[in-house]
């Protein structure tokens, strides 16, 4: 038999082979390549070898900030994630209020970046802003430019106001999907209302929950414009998380070497995690229904 | 142990679901509500349940008013069409469940568990997850879940709707020595008018909100009390014609006259309403004794076994249900009869028409 060989189909393949190389592949090759240089005046280059790699991990400075970050987004999720739940079952089930919440609980997922971090930012200054002022009237020393709690709390409070609206919405959406017969049968059997949650609405709500979970970590893991244009990574290095070190190292110190070694480890640990929490919560999902 | 409904009704969003009725149902009876879609069946149950609160009238449990009573507090079971079962907890934990809200102690779950698993074939899957279980099973399952209480009444709303007709038959032949061996008041509801028939006991036929005749299943289907229930009661739905009755004979549109029963000759004359069920109607050369009409194919479907015919005759559609298969091309002319004994008589009101002798007026099979 002969094989029809089809040369069009390269053609048509083309576009994308393109699309993909220039936005990603040969952007990401530039990474790895600077990587394993040093540079001089941005324009004479001297291969190193791994000399970038070895002296990053052995730099306490990545590893605060790695700690850092895994603190923050260990936090995010415990709050965003229960809270997200609790919002979602108090919303009505149906009717114009239940539009009505949709439509102002998906506010803040509208708002970009850069824009809730001016809101907070000013928000909380300790002169003019509503929440610095009631809290300094109310006799609490509150000062996010100078206490790095105060920087913290104000980060988290700025991610918990943006993101748990994402979770919130998937959980509703998980909840509504939950056959009516099911809370009657619960109601004739005289469950309790946490039993009710407990042995039926949170295992069906499983599967929206390993999504929001995964979302919002690689999404936390990723901060960067809030606490950047809060207060540029500090006071000192409070909030100096791994993306705003990334950023101070390439563009403000121009080291393009260690930067890049530094993106790329930080693809890896991103891809590395979310790799490990997905395994560990798919496993959780069959362990529980394997019993 | 009795339920009674007395004058009970149910409106939502200004659309009636049930329109005032009552009923009693007795102790250790099996009773079928039937009738179709979104004829009340399910809002005639919640409001049996407690699940919802009749706009008026009253609702007795062993002579008690209970009517704003939650459910909570009621001594029911209830099994639905979807199978519902607690998806994170095993066949065991899911048949225990209602005992353990009850506080017994783990030695009589665990006889009690074993029991119903036994009962309902569930031995060899107790310690199987609901969703790794097949459908029958699943329903099995809620079935047990719903036994295992001891209550006084078992509501079963279309448990057998979302199973494959393999399974439906397996289970539903299981239900009667279920609903014998626990006693209790057991409603049942289904639009299939066979499935009311092999689950014997009483029927209640429903019709947009209202129940038609309520009695035992097998009268319910000899004698129907109206054209409705007889409509109803039947799959596919009773044929009709316009007959008219003089001199002691009924007169069909065909020509043909035939003398009236003995216990309807005395029915006044005029026009009456004709109606046969579907499996009575017969292809073929008229013989005597017999009524004949001139039929047009208009479809047929062929189950296997048998035919549906879809016909025109006598200016009315019908539906015939013949044995064997049958090749006919869609607008062939034939010849079908039927036996007039087969025949039921509605007056002008959709009553049927009983004669002298309502014991015996109209039974037929």
């Amino acid at each position: 038999m002969e094989k029809t060989v089809n040369q069009r189909a390269w053609i048509l393949v083309l576009p994308v082979v393109l699309l993909v190389a220039f936005s990603s592949v040969i952007p990401m090759m530039t990474v790895v390549n600077y990587s394993f240089q040093d540079s001089f005046r941005g324009n004479d280059f001297f291969w190193v070898g791994l000399e970038w790699y070895s002296e990053l991990l052995r730099s306490e400075r990545l590893w605060d900030a790695l700690g850092r970050q895994l603190l923050f987004s260990f936090i995010i999720l415990l709050i965003e994630i229960p809270l997200g739940i609790l919002i979602a079952l108090s919303m009505p089930k149906k009717g114009w209020l239940a539009s009505l919440c949709l439509v102002l609980i998906a506010l803040p997922l509208l708002i970009p970046y850069n824009v809730v971090g001016t809101i907070w930012q000013i928000f909380g200054r300790s002169d003019i802003g509503l929440l610095g002022r009631v809290l300094i009237d109310l006799g609490f020393s509150y000062n996010y430019a100078q206490n790095a709690f105060d920087a913290w709390a104000t980060v988290i409070a700025m991610d918990v106001w943006h993101w748990t609206s994402l979770v919130a919405l998937l959980s509703y959406a998980g909840l509504r999907s939950i056959p009516s017969a099911y809370y009657q049968a619960a109601k004739i059997d005289q469950a309790s209302r946490w039993s009710v949650f407990r042995y039926i609405e949170l295992p069906k709500l499983r599967g929206v929950l390993i999504i929001a979970v995964l979302l919002r970590f690689m999404d936390s893991f990723m901060i960067y414009t809030e606490p950047f244009v809060l207060t540029g990574g500090g006071p000192g290095n409070a909030t100096t998380f791994l993306s705003i070190d990334l950023v101070k190292m390439a563009l403000g110190q121009f080291d393009l070497g260690p930067a890049a070694a530094f993106s790329l480890m930080y693809f890896l640990v991103i891809l590395l995690i979310s790799y490990v929490f997905y395994t560990v919560m798919i496993s959780i999902d069959k362990d529980e229904t394997k019993q | 142990m009795t339920l009674r409904l007395q004058d009970v009704s149910k409106s939502l969003d200004g659309q009636t679901h049930i329109y005032p009725l009552s009923l009693e149902l007795q102790k250790g009876t099996m009773n079928v509500l039937l009738g179709p879609t979104s004829s009340g069946k399910t809002s005639l149950m919640r409001l049996m349940a407690g699940l919802d609160r009749p706009d008026s009238g009253k609702i007795y449990w062993e002579g008690k008013d209970v009517t704003g009573q939650r459910v909570q507090a009621r001594d029911i079971a209830m099994v639905y069409q979807q199978f519902v079962n607690y998806p994170s907890m095993t066949v065991y934990e899911n048949i225990a469940s209602p005992l353990r809200i009850q506080k017994r102690s783990s030695a009589q779950i665990d006889a009690k568990v074993h029991e119903m698993a036994e009962l309902l074939q569930l031995t060899s899957i107790l310690h199987r997850m609901p969703d790794e279980i097949s459908g029958g099973q699943q329903q099995r399952c809620a079935i047990a879940r719903a036994l295992v209480k001891d209550v006084g009444l078992v509501l079963m709303d279309e448990p057998l709707a979302n199973l494959d007709y393999k399974l439906r038959e397996e289970l539903r032949s299981e239900i009667p020595r279920l609903f014998a061996a626990s006693g209790s008041i057991f409603v049942y509801a289904t639009t299939e008018p066979e499935e009311a028939l092999l689950l014997g006991g009483n029927t209640a036929t429903l019709w947009e909100g209202r129940v038609t005749q309520f009695g035992p299943s097998m009268e319910v289907y000899r004698q129907p009390a109206d054209e409705i229930t007889a409509r109803v009661y039947s799959d596919p739905p009773m044929n009709f014609m316009s007959v008219r009755k003089g001199a002691g004979s009924f007169h069909y549109k065909s020509g043909q006259s035939f003398a009236a029963d003995e216990g309807l000759a005395d029915l006044p004359d005029g026009e009456y309403r004709a109606g046969f069920r579907a499996h009575h109607l017969e292809i073929g050369e008229s013989t005597a004794g017999k009524l004949a009409f001139d039929a047009k194919l208009i479809v047929t479907e062929i189950t296997g076994s048998e035919t549906f015919i879809h016909v025109e005759a006598a200016g009315e559609r019908w539906i015939g249900l013949v044995p064997g298969i049958h090749t006919f091309k869609v607008g062939q002319n034939f010849q079908i009869c039927l036996n007039p004994e087969s025949i039921f008589y509605f007056d002008q009101q959709g009553r049927l028409a009983v004669g002298s002798n309502p014991e015996t007026g109209q039974m037929r099979a």
